[in-house]
């Protein structure tokens, strides 16, 4: 088996306590444009489902990790229908999809956090973890012992150069997490917490087309809670290609969210991942739906756009034309959905 | 009632509830007192030499108990002796990127995994060699300077049968297709473990997940250079094995070596990664398939070429080789077969044999042309091939002697179970059926290594309390050997199987079974088995007639008693009738031993390739759906039928069945080993497409009993067969949907998506890229082949 390589371990027993180890141990002046991802010295950890298979490749190697598993709550609110519902960071996939509240409310959401990879890695992967998941691609995700036959890349690197595409400025790692395009679509904020004070952030803010400075967060900013707006009226679904029936990660991934006011559409959201380094809000697609009947030819439209919007290299399993055109497709089967039931 | 009262019942196998539970004890779970942990490095080159190894900063590394490099076992090693050409560690040069360059032993795994960055080694990186045409072409570059054979070929083999030149010109029509199979890896659990332990006295004991002990046992004699009396090696149950544990492998010999210098026991447990690089997978093969065919679709010639991507090394190579051409010709009647085989050397993990061993990559270009053939005669797939069956108790163009042959049966029973004939070519765009045949072999024919000896030999011993053990060195793999041989001794002495206790792959205590590969063991240590505790019933059989007063021919054995058939009443307990023999005979222990007759093979160089004393023969329909807005194939259904002689215990060969279907899918539908710059792109098992439970389709087993008359009770294999059909089945399943036909694998939804949006009629191979006119490389090549050959006539 690979090993982890040695680090210590902090385990705050709560936000505000976690806020203060991450100011103390000097974690949000970190960047890892400037380090590169094995650079970051001081992390947080929840889950670990994704934090500690990249330390047995080395690609990251922490000092020190700051636990979140007795800071974050794992709470799903939710009051009457008119009212939205929180869900706390340490929320698991699991618990997260088995909701009642979100399956009946939030459908795109409790489909999403079903469909990540398994059942075993579901029940310890947590909601606040896959929001800030690292952004992936099949040059990075590899041991150090391939990834020092190949001779490293950017993102571990910053000195090296991308190998995706070598003339390439940034790096074009692929935003992977299931539950954020459903969470864009839902109209999602999350809560981040520092020592500096709490704010609030639209999802769609969170995120930068930048394989390795993917968060527009400080790395001492804690993720303490996901807000969904009220749902009355939207009707959501999600779509995930991935090559086997579990354990992959998106090649494609999309959320659809419509409320229908009679029969036009009042508001749409489709939010796509896995085509670009960011989850991408697709404001064409939106527009299109808008004011129409979710006709076919709305439908096409919208589609158009998603296809337009997704920009996926090859750095993923499948080909790019693949997933370009599934992009449409499952665009078009989304929207039919949402308009059919 | 059934003749019998083990053979053929639904019992569960003797070793289930350790394989279920986990309780079953791996390479992997052995603990040693004082036990080092060792740790291969690893070379990062596709191709280089090595100029300089220094391991002083690792071996000053607290906690580094000792170092080893390939300087300290120079002597060449590898499974086949004709072509042996590796080393336990690279020595001067690494030739794949995984070459195993050095080891370490350490007093935790840790401090093992850091010391191998303490290691230097300086190399002179040199142009690698990827592609089969680069291969061929190549001779300023050579991966083997020393193979005596132009450029980077490993071997090529050219044999003839029968008018193939008239069987051509009387054709009606010719097929002429090229097909390529990407290579694919075993992915088992259970990653290669093995502990070693050398004692005081001199003595060495390697505890091993491998399939092939007794071969193991004579290469580390050779390398380690202490004589194999000296040494022992005990096959661990392998948590999985598909031919992948049938090399020596370098964490074995540095295990004993380590262990030899350290006077302490050594733990290598290779991770995910390294198994990958260990392979030893199915070849990527290159096929060129033409096929003559009468107006009727009698088939008047073929001519297969095939070109083997074998990685680094020989590996079994020269088997698989032969192996691509010597079974097309023992399912459908073939009056005259041309075969031209070429394996190449390249700077990627060594191929070698995989579940259905150089069979099913040709059975896959085999059954894709027949299907073509079936259509342009306006026939139904499974009518024609059931007009051209090759007959039972006949000889192939080729030499090959066939006893039973159950193909017909099993193309009736899948016809039946799936009613074929009104689905196929029938139902809506997306939806598809298809159906492929195919055989395997019971066993190789020939031992890896020339000897007179039996290829499988047995032990029985019967104590005082009617308790039963078999010694015999067959490995357990997962795949219910120690089962068979349970089934086989109960049955014989009339007890059940839970009296019985196996004692297997353990090179001191069991007689030498030649492995678990080339699915012989049911066969051949079946038979060893049969014979040895035959003899023990003869004289239990004896001992109880003197005593009850009736002639033997009347006394049977069955559930733990000895009776007369007469009156059934009268009789004994077995453990009586076993005192009685054993007051009479002393001590209750016999031994037998199995090994196929020699009249099985035509009378060439190269016919020691694809006999065997049996051939199973398989039928497969699967029922596939595509999704034509995302390419998505979805394998609705496979139903398969399995000619396995008698089904000693069904469950054990529907569940091979099974297995195997299931590793056919994945290969025809995901599984790819391929690589970039050298570089394996997928080792790990989230981007090595396997197929998960979620994936596999809806299987139907079902088995076709055709009592081979030289198997045990009749049985033959079960193990590698059935994979074969599937994979074409699967294909010519997805050209009767979308009417696109793969002539390559692994069919993906990437590739679907592609032909279905350029509205192409085939996937595949276009031949030998012309880049570098291979053509004139291939005529080259031959030019010396003949020139070589020439010159050992003249000799
Ligand atoms: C084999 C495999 C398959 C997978 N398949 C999928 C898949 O199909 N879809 C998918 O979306 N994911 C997949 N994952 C990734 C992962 O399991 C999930 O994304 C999971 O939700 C991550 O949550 P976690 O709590 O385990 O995160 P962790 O591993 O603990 O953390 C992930 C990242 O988020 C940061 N982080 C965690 N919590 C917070 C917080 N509250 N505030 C700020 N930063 C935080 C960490 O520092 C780290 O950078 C897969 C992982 C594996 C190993
Ligand atoms: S996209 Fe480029 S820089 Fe980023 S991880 Fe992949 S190879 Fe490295």
């Amino acid at each position: 088996m690979l090993r982890l390589p040695r680090f210590r371990m902090e385990i705050p027993r709560s936000a505000d306590e976690a806020a203060r180890v991450l100011r103390e141990l000097g974690a949000g002046t970190q960047d890892p444009g400037v380090s590169g991802m094995p650079g970051m010295k001081v992390l947080m950890v929840a889950g670990g489902t994704d934090v500690y298979p990249n330390m047995k490749r080395r690609q990251l190697a922490p000092e020190v990790l700051v636990s979140l598993r007795r800071a974050l709550s794992r709470d799903v609110r939710a009051d009457g229908p008119a009212s939205g519902a929180t869900i706390g960071a340490g929320a698991t996939l699991s618990s997260v999809s088995a909701h009642p509240v979100v399956r009946s409310r939030y459908a795109a959401l409790a489909m999403a956090a079903g469909l990540v990879s398994t059942p075993q890695l579901r029940n310890m992967g947590t909601i606040g973890g896959n929001v800030c998941l690292d952004t992936r691609c099949n040059w990075y995700d590899e041991s150090g012992f391939w990834r020092t036959a190949e001779g490293f890349c950017m993102k571990t690197h910053p000195s090296v150069v991308c190998r995706v595409a070598t003339s390439s400025p940034r790096c074009l790692a692929v935003a992977s997490a299931d539950t954020v395009p459903a969470l864009l679509a839902l109209g999602a904020t999350v809560t981040v917490r520092s020592a500096q004070g709490e704010r609030t952030v639209d999802l769609g803010e969170l995120y930068r087309e930048d394989g390795i400075r993917y968060l527009t967060i400080r790395r001492d900013e804690i993720v303490t809670e996901v807000a969904l707006p009220p749902a009355e009226g939207w009707r959501s679904t999600y779509l995930k290609l991935r090559d086997r029936g579990s354990f992959d990660f998106p090649i494609v991934g999309l959320a659809a969210a419509v409320r229908m006011d009679g029969a036009r559409v009042a508001d749409a959201r489709v939010a796509l991942t896995a085509v670009a380094s960011r989850p991408i809000l697709v404001d064409a697609a939106a527009k299109a739906l808008r004011g129409s009947r979710l006709d076919d030819a709305a439908i096409e439209a919208a589609a158009e756009a998603a296809f337009k919007a997704a920009r996926p290299m090859d750095n993923t399993s499948g080909t790019i034309a693949q997933r370009k055109r599934t992009v449409s497709v499952f665009a078009t089967r989304a929207l039919r959905e949402l308009r059919d039931n | 009632m059934s003749e019998f009262s083990v053979v053929g019942k639904r019992l569960p196998k003797v070793n289930v509830w350790g394989h279920l539970t986990g309780t079953a004890r791996y390479a992997d779970d052995i603990q040693l007192p004082r036990m080092l942990y060792g740790r291969l490095l690893r070379s990062p080159h596709a191709h280089a030499r090595i100029k300089r190894i220094d391991a002083s900063r690792a071996l000053a590394h607290d906690g580094v108990v000792a170092v080893c490099t390939g300087a300290d076992m120079p002597e060449r090693m590898g499974i086949m002796p004709s072509t042996q050409d590796e080393y336990a560690l690279a020595v001067d040069k690494v030739r794949y990127i995984g070459d195993p360059v050095a080891a370490v032993a350490a007093v935790d795994e840790d401090t093992a995994y850091d010391a191998l960055s303490l290691i230097d080694v300086e190399y002179e990186p040199l142009e690698p060699i990827l592609t089969i045409e680069e291969a061929l072409t190549r001779e300023d570059v050579r991966i083997h300077e020393d193979s005596g054979r132009p450029a980077n070929v490993f071997k090529d083999v050219h044999l003839e049968f029968g008018d193939v030149e008239g069987g051509f010109q009387t054709a009606h029509k010719v097929y002429d297709n090229w097909y390529f199979f990407e290579g694919t890896t075993h992915a088992p659990m259970e990653t290669h473990s093995a502990v070693a332990s050398y004692d005081g006295d001199g003595k060495l004991t390697l505890w091993t997940s491998t399939q092939v002990p007794h071969y193991l046992h004579r290469e580390l004699e050779k390398v380690l250079g202490i004589p194999r009396s000296r040494i022992r090696v005990i096959a661990t149950p392998n948590g999985g094995g598909f031919g992948g544990k049938s090399d020596p492998f370098s964490h074995e010999f540095a295990a004993c070596l380590l262990s030899m210098r350290t006077k302490r026991p050594v733990k290598f447990t290779l991770d995910r990664e390294e198994v990958f690089y260990a392979h030893r997978g199915r070849h990527p093969v290159l096929m060129h398939l033409r096929t003559g065919v009468s107006a009727d679709g009698d088939i008047t010639a073929v001519h297969f070429q095939s070109y083997l991507d074998g990685g680094a090394y020989a590996s079994y190579g020269i088997a698989t080789t032969y192996y691509t051409g010597a079974l097309m010709t023992v399912t459908y009647k073939l009056p005259a077969y041309k075969f031209d085989g070429v394996r190449v050397y390249t700077n990627k993990p060594a191929c070698g044999p995989k579940r259905g061993h150089g069979t099913t990559q040709p059975r896959f270009a085999f059954e894709c042309q027949l299907d073509q053939i079936a259509e342009d005669l306006g026939l139904d797939p499974i009518a024609y091939r059931e007009r051209i069956l090759q007959p039972a108790n006949s000889r192939t163009v080729n030499g090959l002697r066939i006893t039973s042959m159950g193909l017909g049966q099993c193309l009736e029973e899948v016809k039946r179970s799936t009613r074929f004939p009104e689905k196929h070519g029938q139902l809506p765009r997306g939806k598809g059926i298809g159906v492929a045949g195919s055989a395997y072999i019971s066993g190789a024919g020939l031992p890896i290594y020339w000897n007179e000896m039996p290829h499988s030999g047995a032990s029985v011993k019967v104590d005082r309390g009617g308790g039963v053990t078999v010694y015999c060195g067959t490995s357990e793999i997962g795949q219910g050997s120690d089962n068979v041989l349970a089934v086989v001794a109960a049955e014989q002495l009339g007890v059940l199987t839970e009296d019985v206790h196996v004692v297997s792959g353990d090179t001191s205590l069991a007689p030498v079974d030649l492995g678990s590969y080339s699915s012989r063991v049911t066969f051949m240590a079946g038979n060893a088995v049969r014979q040895a505790a035959g003899r023990l019933r003869t004289l239990v059989v004896e001992a109880a007639a003197a005593k009850l007063g009736v002639p033997a021919d009347r006394i049977a054995l069955a559930q733990r008693r000895v009776y007369d058939l007469a009156d059934p009443a009268k009789g004994m307990t077995f453990a009586e009738a076993a005192v009685l023999a054993e007051s009479k005979n002393g001590t209750l222990v016999s031994v037998g031993s199995y090994k196929p007759p020699k009249d099985i093979s035509g009378d060439y160089k190269g016919s020691g390739v694809g006999p065997t004393a049996a051939y199973s023969y398989q039928a497969a329909v699967a029922e596939v759906s595509v999704d034509l807005e995302t390419g998505i194939v979805t394998v609705e259904r496979i139903t398969e039928a399995h000619d396995c002689g008698r089904a000693l215990n069904p469950p054990a060969v529907e569940g091979q069945i099974e297995g195997a279907a299931y590793m056919g899918y994945g290969e025809a539908i995901a599984e790819e080993q391929v690589f970039r710059g050298g570089l394996h792109k997928k080792p790990s098992l989230l981007e090595y497409k396997l197929p998960t439970s979620m994936d596999t389709p809806e299987m139907k087993a079902i088995i076709v009993e055709t009592i081979d008359p030289e198997g045990p009770f009749g049985a033959k294999e079960a193990g590698e067969g059935p994979l074969n059909p599937v994979i074409p089945a699967i294909a010519n399943a997805v050209y009767d949907a979308i009417g696109v036909r793969f002539d390559e694998t692994p069919i993906t939804p990437a590739k679907v998506l592609d032909a279905l949006q350029k509205n192409r009629s085939r996937v595949g191979p276009e031949g030998l890229s012309s880049q570098r006119d291979p053509k004139a490389a291939m005529r080259r090549l031959h030019a010396t082949t003949d020139a070589r050959e020439k010159k050992k006539v003249m000799s």
